[in-house]
């Protein structure tokens, strides 16, 4: 259970000669197949009806929450030192939808985080992009304009972020015009009212809508609200609702409420999506959003991809991070790792 | 027999038949042999079964049996069985104060004291059975997010040499608070004086302490004790009528199977009993459970 | 390709904790020689090395200790049970200051990973001598009648699976009452009892008090023996536990066992799953499975047996074997190449007898004494695996159909220590719970431990409780 440690040290080398280094992906793994927007897969026939959905998602195993978290905090004791916090670190940058999602934004601001995306540590350019730049739909044009050529994605939140509490015509012509104006990946929250309420198959075919407005243009990010959906019971619901729906990747929260990513949630978020493809043979992506601000927190995410899930998942075609302060930190322990001292605030962007 | 013929003037009485009391039925002994047991004087009383080993083993068969049903009743329920036991007694007093002032010697109304207490005995631990839970369980403050709680719960089979000389009291109060808490015991009756705790069989029959859960020999206390110690059915065993070098033979075999002891000690069976014969012959389990957060935005820890 | 995050070594720091290449046996507050000069080694399982060189006690210095624990008692016993308590808290605090380097000597000595003692042992250790201390001035209050007094010289003999923590069991209590004790730890992990009287003498504690005797299993059948000891409290196998209660017929020594299990773990088609596949995972693989309480009996519904199974050879797949100081072990080394011997040879007649035997894709390390985890599927209650303790990382599978049948198996045992629930139907884990012969039974949980909570067997698995209230018990005169 040791001895790869030549492997991660090869690997780590290999990053450092790339020109512009982007982690590599295993996009060729099979993803939801949408068949007049309805997704194809072994359990096609849970969503035949509002009764056989309910049935199954109150099939689904319960959650006992103090093993959940306890199996959570337990991975969390996870020491990774030296080669592989190296590794952990340059996955987790790699991994990151750098993110802004504020009244606020303006083009300069996306146009600085677009830059930092690309070149996150402008001292070292050995630094691996991000995964991607999160705006919003109106952002996503001049993100994509700051990103061309690098290979980071534009993601774009959408479906009235963050309440989602529009109708869904409104909600799918904003779906469209992040689409129309480039967007690579598409964040949807979920009617949390609605799942609340036990309308699943409402929830359902919202997000089939969105997929179907998606096309095969953007990838498909499905945002739950972990923080309102309240138990676990509900998060593991709401995921396979999510995947049978045709999620490309489940989405814990839009970190505009007060309980983000836990390592909790994403634990079990994980463990949905190792039994869908268990079951139906699609791989789906998961993101914990929201929250995630220093680098000891996003390797003990690491952890848990790398023992629920598995390293199918250690790959930010199918892991990411939404968050905005970490990359700095995770910078600042990069150079730490380059040259033994503990690096400072100023020495990484602010953007 | 011609001399009682002669006290009891013109009609000729009616002699018992001692038996044994087993599974709620009242055999002989299978090896069909009996002894003769006198008063302190030495005068015959009657015949008693002398139990074999084989009326140990099916003692023990009937006594496993029962455990189940018992243990599972309710405490309400035991205590009102219990106390339906003193109600039986208080109504064949005399027959107790017969038996027990010729097994010990005693004046009628020393006797009528020792059937006194023996029937205030069983009132005691008729209370006791739904109380002793709440004395000696409860739940336990651990540091973390778990709800446990210990309860006690009968041993199971257990047996019981009655003390040889205090013949009913002395018997009431050792078995008494053993099926209190649910067990179901086998009990020697004292060897020389046994015709009470055969009469005892006789009431609890009709008090509705169901079949098996008491079970009543007479005979030899160490030819019964020695099959029983060492009866891998067998989860207790309470030496109180064994003497010193029985009781350390028997406890030697009582080790096989790890049978829970009560030793030999001296004890005035007049005295209010504590609750250490209640006690022995319970097991604690304790049963924990996860308590967690009412939902996921918090944490349980 | 996805790449492998591979975690590099992250050793604890074995510097933290500094064994003497020898050590004497602690009597009346000094370390001494034994009286005929025998002395063992003891060695770290995982590497083989010798740690330490341990003075041997014999006969003579049994009586020696006891003699001491005898002198000790009077003054001891006499002590405001306010003074004794501050002893207790004492004794706490230090263990909680040098949690780090008892940790790492426990995980040296014994063979199990630092992430065990250092999460696990030491601080149920520090957690069991402060609820104790607390007790040993409320004695009054305890339901034992007005009073209670202590019993005078406390024999104990702990086993190797948890050295510190089964010390603590055994003499936080017997202080707390006025007892005084004299223990012997086994021979394969004698260091941190060695260590612990080092923290006797900086708590200040009377000489003689705390004795303690490092020997093999004659030393613990010299000290059971002793005339002059009244309690007797031991953990270990059934069988020494047996010979015991014949060593202590007949005398009016109050004896406490904590014997062997054969602990079933009951998992129902409603279960929650992947904490299942954890609480099973902890059931079996914590201690590398040496746990009297071990839950070495998987019964599962048959309904969702290959649905678990898959779960949990997945799981069983990312555990981590190997030094034990590293902090990502998850399993470490065999305490013993005596026990391995005994693990490997249940095993075998498992594979035998019909069982199917499987385990994860996992490389041994060269030296030391190590087993892989092990499942074995296919398990009727007939096969030996599934009646004898093996006492190692061991699970035998088991199925059942009906919760009448998951009880009737489970209680089918001379044993009745531990055992686990599994569903997320409140009623069903309480009529279960109800119907389990065992002393402790966690219900969505497993191998759970609390100063607070009595811990101890039915039927073979001894008599006698330990931790809690209940636990006060075994050392006052009631």
């Amino acid at each position: 259970m040791s001895g790869g440690i030549h492997r991660g040290l090869y690997s780590r080398y290999a990053r450092r000669y790339a020109p512009l280094v982007t982690m590599p992906t295993t996009a060729t793994s099979p993803t939801a197949k949408h068949v007049g927007g309805t997704p194809t897969h072994a359990l096609g026939d849970v969503t035949a009806s509002d009764s056989t959905l309910r049935r199954f998602l109150h099939g689904l195993p319960g959650v006992d929450a103090v093993g959940l978290e306890a199996r959570a905090a337990s991975l969390g004791t996870r020491s990774i030192k030296t080669t592989a916090k190296a590794y952990a670190i340059d996955l987790a940058i790699s991994m990151v939808d750098l993110t802004t999602l504020e009244g606020a934004d303006t083009p300069g601001k996306v146009r600085a985080l677009g830059a930092k995306a690309v070149h996150p540590d402008p001292t070292d350019r050995t630094t691996p992009t991000t995964a991607a730049v999160c705006v919003y739909p109106d952002m996503v044009a001049t993100a994509k304009e700051a990103v061309a050529g690098s290979g980071v994605k534009v993601a774009s939140v959408a479906t009235a972020f963050p309440a989602g509490r529009a109708a869904l015509d409104v909600k799918l012509a904003d779906v469209r015009d992040a689409v129309a104006a480039g967007a690579d990946e598409v964040d949807m929250v979920i009617d949390r009212g609605a799942f609340l309420a036990g309308n699943y198959m409402k929830v359902y075919d919202e997000i089939v809508a969105v997929k179907g407005t998606c096309g095969t243009k953007a990838r498909l990010k499905v945002i739950f609200e972990t923080g309102e959906l309240s138990t676990y019971d509900n998060i593991r619901r709401a995921s396979w609702l999510g995947m049978l729906a045709g999620a490309d990747f489940i989405k814990t929260s839009t970190g505009k409420v007060a309980v983000n990513a836990t390592p909790a949630n994403t634990l079990l978020m994980l463990e949905a999506v190792r039994d869908f493809r268990a079951q139906t043979g699609v791989q789906v992506g998961v993101k914990p959003a929201g929250g995630i601000r220093t680098s000891k927190d996003a390797i003990k995410f690491l952890v848990l991809v790398n023992e629920t899930a598995g390293a199918d998942w250690l790959d930010n075609h199918w892991f990411r991070f939404g968050a905005s302060s970490l990359l700095n930190d995770l910078l600042m322990q990069r150079q730490k790792l380059a040259t033994g001292r503990y690096s400072g605030p100023d020495y990484v962007t602010v953007d | 027999m011609s001399e009682k013929t002669e006290k009891t003037g013109q009609r000729l009485p009616v002699f018992k038949t001692y038996k044994l009391y087993v599974g709620g039925k009242f055999p002989r002994s299978e090896s069909g042999r009996v002894y003769e047991v006198t008063d302190s004087k030495d005068k015959w009383l009657a015949n008693a079964p002398l139990s074999s080993r084989k009326d140990a083993r099916d003692a023990v068969v009937a006594a496993r049996k029962a455990f189940g049903g018992w243990s599972g009743a309710t405490a309400y329920n035991r205590g009102q069985i219990l106390y339906r036991v003193a109600e039986m007694l208080e109504g064949r007093k005399d027959q107790f104060v017969r038996e027990v002032a010729d097994a010990e010697g005693l004046s009628k109304s020393k006797a009528a004291a020792q059937v006194d207490a023996a029937i205030d005995r069983w009132v005691w631990y008729a209370g006791w059975t739904d109380k002793i839970a709440q004395v000696v369980g409860g739940g336990n403050p651990v540091a973390g997010p778990f709800f446990n709680l210990s309860t006690p719960e009968p041993t199971g089979v257990v047996v019981v040499l009655a003390p040889q000389k205090s013949s009913f009291l002395g018997l009431v109060s050792v078995i008494a608070p053993v099926i209190a808490t649910g067990n179901t015991v086998i009990v020697a009756a004292s060897e020389k004086s046994p015709l009470p705790a055969l009469s005892l069989g006789e009431v609890l029959a009709t008090s509705d302490v169901p079949g098996g859960v008491v079970n009543v020999l007479s005979g030899r206390t160490a030819e019964i004790a020695t099959p029983l110690a060492a009866h891998q059915d067998v989860n207790a065993i309470d030496l109180a009528g064994a003497d010193e070098v029985l009781a350390k033979e028997l406890e030697i075999a009582a080790a096989d199977n790890l049978k829970r002891v009560i030793r030999p000690q001296a004890v005035d069976y007049t005295e209010t009993p504590g609750i250490e014969r209640l006690t022995a012959f319970l097991e604690t389990k304790t049963v924990w459970h996860p308590t967690g957060a009412l939902g996921a935005s918090g944490s349980s820890y | 390709m996805a790449s492998v995050f591979e975690y590099a070594p992250a050793p604890e720091s074995r510097s933290v904790v500094d064994i003497a290449p020898s050590y004497g046996l602690f009597i009346d507050g000094e370390f001494t020689d034994a009286a005929d000069g025998k002395v063992f080694k003891s060695i770290s399982p995982s590497t083989e090395e010798v740690l330490s060189e341990v003075a041997r006690a014999g006969t003579e210095d049994v009586d020696r200790a006891v003699k001491a624990a005898r002198r000790a008692f009077e003054k001891w016993s006499a002590l405001p049970g306010s003074e004794r308590a501050k002893y207790l808290f004492r004794i706490a605090r230090i263990i909680q200051e040098r949690s780090r380097e008892l940790a790492v000597l426990e995980t040296l000595d014994n063979g199990k990973p630092i992430k065990e003692t250092r999460d696990a042992d030491l601080p149920l250790v520090a957690a069991h001598f402060f609820y104790y201390a607390g007790w040993a001035d409320k004695l009054d209050h305890a339901g034992f009648g007005a009073d209670p007094k202590p019993l005078g010289v406390a024999g104990q003999v702990i086993p190797w699976n948890f050295p510190l923590l089964m010390l603590a069991w055994k003499i936080a209590p017997a202080l707390a009452t006025g007892n005084t004790v004299v223990l012997k730890p086994a021979e394969t992990t004698p260091l941190s009892a060695l260590f612990f009287a080092d923290i006797c003498r900086q708590a200040g504690l009377p000489k003689g008090v705390v004795n303690i005797l490092p020997g093999y299993g004659d030393t613990g059948a010299a000290l059971v023996a002793h005339e002059d000891v009244n309690k007797v409290a031991f953990t270990g196998s059934t069988a020494v536990g047996k010979e015991i209660a014949r060593t202590v017929a007949g005398t009016a020594k109050k004896l406490t066992l904590e014997l062997g299990g054969k602990g079933a773990n009951i998992v129902f088609d409603d279960a929650p799953i992947d904490q299942a596949v954890e609480g099973i995972v902890t059931g079996i693989f914590f201690n590398q499975g040496q746990v009297c309480c071990a839950g070495s009996r998987l019964l599962v519904q048959e309904s969702i047996q290959d649905e678990l199974l898959d779960s949990l050879k997945r799981r069983l797949s990312t555990l981590r074997l190997g030094d034990p100081l590293d902090k990502n072990t998850d399993i470490g080394a065999i305490n013993s190449a005596e026990q391995l011997a005994r693990i490997t040879a249940l095993a075998e007649q498992g594979e035998a007898e019909g069982a199917e035997r499987w385990s994860p894709a996992c490389e041994l390390p060269s030296s030391g004494y190590w087993f892989a985890p092990t499942l074995f599927t296919n398990v009727t209650q007939a096969h030996t695996i599934a009646r004898d303790e093996i006492f190692g990382p061991v699970l035998s599978v088991l199925t059942f159909r009906t919760p009448d049948e998951a009880v009737a198996k489970a209680n089918n045992t001379q044993y009745g220590l531990s055992a686990g629930v599994w569903t997320e139907k409140g009623s069903r884990i309480l009529a279960v719970a109800n119907k389990l012969r065992a002393g402790v039974v966690w219900s969505n949980t497993f191998n759970k431990f609390d100063p607070t909570s009595p811990f101890g067997g039915y039927k073979e698995s001894g008599f006698g409780r330990e931790g809690g209230r209940h636990g006060l018990e075994a050392y006052l005169d009631v």
